[in-house]
């Protein structure tokens, strides 16, 4: 019993747990922490693969940034964040593709704990996944995809603002014709300008009362 | 066991399907979008793991890397269009998605 196999042991109890979870839980701030579960899970699974880098970034991103992202949406929509349990059931096809996914791996784990060779790895290298061997690759092979990947993020941003963003024409409310009610938009409710309640607004009043002195 | 490659193959494999699964049964969008992420975790377990086999070279990490940076992107541009989805329909149910279906 090496540390490394408790350090994998418990990392991958860490990622099952959390993904089931993230899947079967009715309310998705419990999802979200499941998903966080399982990429802390995976961050050390990636430590126990020498990829430092890796594990620091996905710490980072992934429970710093879109864990925390989902969790701002999931507040911002409420309770209705949340389906009721039996608001419907899905198709047989659906159904039927994901036990055929299940068979599958069924069938894959059964093949690779059959197959007798199993690939150890190597003896590590010196700088196998540290940020400067990273580094080195992504700056002296990948250079053109970084950069690409940051006009990605920047593009991204900015496509998230503009769908996100309410629609102006909508929300801006026009101000009134009127002088008077343009200076006193005070109280609006009759209940609160001490008013009968006769349910109209101080507009309808206004426009009934110039009417009532007209006739 | 958490030395050879095929444990982790099996651990990865195990949470991509757990992942697609949640995608398909589950018509929650919010739920959807992190089934989403789980196999997206999955994809950079196994890329790492592989990469592990080949000391020294750090193409498995880099890909690794750049499927991290995608995966934010596509986090911030997939929960705005889930807030405009909630303005539309009020919900969050991905079968109420018809507006293309006619």
């Amino acid at each position: 019993m090496t540390p490394g196999l408790v350090l994998f042991a418990v990392c991958s109890l860490l990622c099952l747990g959390g993904a089931v979870v993230t899947v079967a839980s009715v309310n998705p701030i419990r999802g979200a922490l499941g998903l966080l579960t399982t990429i802390v899970g995976i961050a050390g699974l990636f430590l126990r693969l020498n990829a430092e880098f890796l594990a620091t970034m996905q710490i980072l991103v992934y429970a710093g940034a879109v864990v925390i992202l989902f969790v701002f949406v999931v507040m911002l929509l409420g309770p209705t964040a949340s389906l009721p349990r039996d608001a419907g059931r899905r198709s047989l096809y659906a159904r039927a593709i994901s036990g055929g996914l299940g068979a599958g791996v069924a069938v894959l784990l059964f093949a690779l704990l059959s197959s007798s060779k199993s690939h150890d790895f190597p003896i590590v290298g010196k700088d196998h996944g540290t940020v400067e061997a990273v580094g080195r690759q992504i700056f002296q092979e990948a250079l053109v995809p970084f950069e690409l990947a940051t006009v990605l993020l920047i593009v991204a941003a900015l496509g998230a603002i503009a769908v996100a963003r309410a629609n102006p024409s909508k929300t801006v409310k026009k101000p009134s014709e009127n002088p008077t009610l343009r200076l006193f938009h005070g109280p609006l409710l009759a209940r609160d300008a001490g008013h009968p309640l006769d349910g109209r607004t101080l507009e309808e009043r206004h426009e009934g009362n110039s009417e009532q002195r007209a006739s | 066991m958490d030395t050879t490659v095929e444990s982790y193959m099996l651990l990865a494999t195990a949470i991509f399907v757990i992942g697609s699964i949640g995608f398909l049964v589950r018509r929650n969008v919010l739920v959807q979008l992190m089934s989403i992420e789980l196999m997206l975790n999955s994809v950079n377990l196994l890329l790492v793991g592989f990469n592990r086999l080949h000391t020294g070279n750090m193409a498995g990490q880099t890909f690794a890397f750049f499927i991290i940076a995608v995966a934010a992107a596509e986090v911030a541009v997939g929960l705005a269009i889930v807030l405009q989805f909630y303005r539309l329909r009020g919900g969050v149910n991905s079968d109420e998605a018809t507006t293309l279906r006619h």
